[in-house]
């Protein structure tokens, strides 16, 4: 029997009657309305809007105006568990994943401890199977404690569930235990997921190296800390055949070097944040330690870089890098706080307000790349399809919230998009056949005569 | 029918002092009118006046300093306020209280102003945030240090009259100078024009969106009216800015070699003698050292006064 790779809480398989939603699943070719029969927590039909029967013991939920989606997968959330479960659990975690419309999330490995034994995995694992409101899949440690030197255990990490192997928060600053890595990725299997950075470039940066740096006076982290590192990863990932997965792309330097590296058939995907495709270095004038993340918001042309090879295909998925970090650890000098913003509750949103709203990016390429992560990892992409497992979101695309206005469901609250009036708001979300969130503003429509 | 009140003078004065960015060109030159009554002030027996007379300053200094510490503390005297100086060393910061919790306890004794000294960027806008006291920014990190500016700008003015057109060249460690910064913006903004110069690897990549020219040698320096001379920091060698103290003294020192006659040589302090400046510069009368220094108190009671003594105001009804 196969490895399980994701895990949650069980729950009853939703029964329900989608009525009219608008279905946009450019996977599944479907971009009109539609009713959606949920039967045992399966897509068992799709009709014309008003012509299916509601399920004899079931909820009918009225969403004409309301666009369906399949339900979003982010491959990079950091879960804080175990060890600063002060930041975030993953009961706390996985509720802002369904409450941002995510199906499945993938939690990294930098816990205390690190993910870097089969004991520390498998009660993850035991503990999402009871605590996690959405499929939670792990990656494990590279290197024992991150620090670069030993590799972990892969082969046995990977029968105890292990999605793949990444050190992120950490770059593998050693070229040569990269390829060690690679190598043993035969036997092992399982995707080698990259945080690139070179730490002799980055050294105590807190920012964007550039105009906006020199003006503030604080360290700068120059791009090329990024794009050397994934130049030489994917030169090793072609010299051994392998596979490997760019986390958090931020500049057009790595864009360009990842161009490369696919056009020279190197087995290479990427993922791109929302804060690097809706930011910029110009917030940092604020000093406010939300906007404080690594890799670091960029300039304008990386950003319009990043946008284009979302939109190109280039860079594969949206992942959020979800990084909570508890109110007292924010609340100091930029260049004290830590690195990262929560993301999974504004993801859609802030992608839709700034990208699609604003003409940028059309909304199937955002609704293909916000669950394109699922494929990178080689799980089951989420399809709104008769059969498939039901695993969706509705979305309100004419509803707008101010982000954090009625506080969040992540135990942590340092969102970049804290304040500012998002448009797109998510109602539902049904995970592996189950309602794993449903907001108050949901009508249940009348039961048809 | 509406009401509403303006102050009298035209120039509106900021709430806190963070950065010079805060003042435009009428709000700096106010301030420096303001700062020559007073140094008029200090040539008197009594010092003091009594315009803070019941009034608490607190100055919050998490770095060593000895000139912007002392004279923030005598400005503050001088203007009559009672002052209570906490430094990190021997206080509940060394216990590990955080910036916020500290300044929420002093902010209980209902301080007029808190003047912050942080080794942090952003540090005093941070505790604008958290107390209802004027903040005055005494230097945070690498990002400003405004009253500097000011003094420096409150010198070159008493100099020269007026720095319009006035070519002032930096030297140094731009890159981890908060005076830099602060003085590029000043100079700037009262009519001057800045050129920084410094070895490569201490020159901010995208210095010049501050406004500034950027180069790597003294060829040209012959054109500057005003040589801002930098303090070079010994813990760079480590990090290998530059190779060596004497490698650097022979690039960029300013010598009587390389000074012409009616130039002015400026220097924040502390000097290192015979790197940055040559003994017999420091000691010339070209340089406004002594000047600059003596200019801290008066500046810095006019920053004082002009935040936290409120101008008087005129009714308007519209």
């Amino acid at each position: 029997m196969a490895v399980a790779r994701l895990h949650h809480r069980p729950a009853e398989p939703a029964e329900l009657l989608i009525r009219g939603a608008y279905v946009l699943d450019p996977r599944s070719d479907l971009d009109d309305p539609h009713d959606i029969l949920i039967r045992g927590g399966r897509v068992a039909e799709l009709g014309a809007p008003g012509t299916l029967q509601p399920p004899p013991s079931g909820d009918v939920l009225q969403a004409i105006g309301k666009h369906a989606f399949p339900g979003f997968v982010d491959p990079h959330v950091h879960l804080r568990t175990p060890g600063e479960e002060y930041k975030e659990d993953l009961q706390t975690g996985t509720r802002a994943a369904a409450a941002g419309g995510f199906c499945a999330v993938i939690a990294m490995p930098n816990t205390k401890p690190v993910v870097d034994e089969a004991a520390v995995l498998r009660s993850l694992t035991d503990l999402a199977r009871r605590d996690a409101e959405v499929p939670t899949g792990f990656l494990a440690a590279i290197t024992r404690g991150l620090d670069g030197q030993e590799l972990t255990e892969m082969a046995e990490l990977r029968d105890a569930g292990a999605l793949g192997f990444t050190d992120d928060g950490k770059p593998v600053t050693s070229a040569g235990m990269l390829r060690k890595a690679l190598q043993y990725q035969r036997l092992a299997g399982g995707l080698l997921a990259l945080h690139e950075e070179d730490p002799s470039l980055s050294r105590d940066g807190a920012m964007h190296e550039g105009a906006v740096s020199a003006r503030l006076g604080l360290a700068g982290i120059p791009s090329l800390s990024e794009s050397t590192m994934v130049m030489r990863d994917a030169a090793l990932a072609r010299y051994e055949d392998a596979r490997v997965h760019f986390q958090h792309l931020s500049c057009e330097e790595s864009v360009q070097a990842l161009q490369q590296a696919r056009q020279a058939g190197a087995r290479v995907s990427a993922e791109v944040c929302p804060h690097h495709l809706t930011l910029t270095e110009d917030i940092v004038r604020t000093l406010d330690s939300r906007f404080k993340m690594n890799p670091p918001l960029r300039s304008e042309s990386d950003r319009l870089a990043l946008v284009q090879a979302l939109k190109d295909g280039v860079i594969d998925c949206i992942a959020t890098d979800h990084a909570p970090h508890a109110r007292h650890e924010k609340e100091v000098p930029f260049e004290e706080a830590p690195m990262g913003t929560t993301g999974l509750e504004t993801a859609f949103a802030a992608l839709y307000t700034e990208l699609v709203l604003a003409g940028e990016l059309e909304l199937p390429v955002i609704v293909e790349r916000m669950s394109a992560g699922a494929a990178v990892y080689e799980l089951p992409v989420p399809r709104i399809a008769p059969g498939e497992p039901a695993n969706l979101c509705l979305v309100d695309l004419e509803a707008s919230f101010e982000v954090g206005a009625g506080g969040y469901f992540s135990r942590s609250e340092n969102c970049c998009y804290h304040g500012r009036t998002l448009r797109g708001r998510v109602l539902l979300t049904i995970a592996a056949g189950t309602v794993a969130y449903r907001g108050r503003l949901l009508a249940k429509a009348p039961a048809l005569a | 029918m509406s009401s509403t009140t303006h102050p009298i003078g035209k120039n509106p004065i900021p709430r806190h002092l963070i950065s010079i960015d805060d003042l435009d060109r009428a709000a700096i030159e106010r301030i420096l009118d303001r700062a020559e009554s007073f140094a008029e002030v200090q040539g008197r027996e009594i010092k003091k006046v009594p315009a803070l007379r019941g009034r608490t300053v607190v100055n919050l200094f998490y770095e060593a300093s000895t000139r912007t510490s002392s004279s923030f503390e005598l400005a503050a005297k001088r203007l009559s306020a009672d002052v209570v100086s906490v430094r990190s060393i021997g206080s509940s910061v060394e216990k590990g209280e955080s910036l916020k919790d500290t300044v929420q306890t002093l902010s209980a004794y209902d301080p007029a102003a808190i003047v912050i000294r942080s080794p942090h960027v952003g540090a005093a806008q941070l505790v604008a945030g958290w107390t209802s006291a004027a903040v005055i920014n005494a230097g945070d990190g690498k990002h400003e240090h405004p009253t500097q500016a000011l003094l420096d700008v409150f010198t070159l003015r008493r100099e020269l009259g007026s720095l319009d057109d006035v070519k002032i060249w930096i030297v140094g460690d731009v890159l981890h100078s908060r005076v830099a910064r602060s003085d590029i913006l000043a100079f700037r903004r009262m009519g001057a024009a800045v050129t920084v110069c410094a070895p490569p690897t201490l020159i901010p990549r995208g210095v010049e969106a501050l406004g500034c020219q950027a180069t790597p040698t003294l060829g040209g320096l012959d054109e500057a009216d005003v040589i801002y001379v930098l303090r070079m920091q010994r813990e760079r060698m480590r990090d290998s800015f530059v190779p060596s103290l004497r490698e650097y003294a022979e690039r960029y020192q300013i010598n009587s070699a390389r000074l012409r006659p009616g130039q002015l040589v400026m220097h924040p302090g502390p000097v290192n003698r015979g790197v940055e400046l040559s003994g017999e510069v420091i000691d010339s009368d070209q340089a406004l050292i002594g000047a600059q220094v003596k200019a801290g108190v008066a500046v810095r009671m006019a920053v004082l006064y002009e935040l936290l003594v409120p101008a008087p105001v005129l009714a308007v009804v519209a």
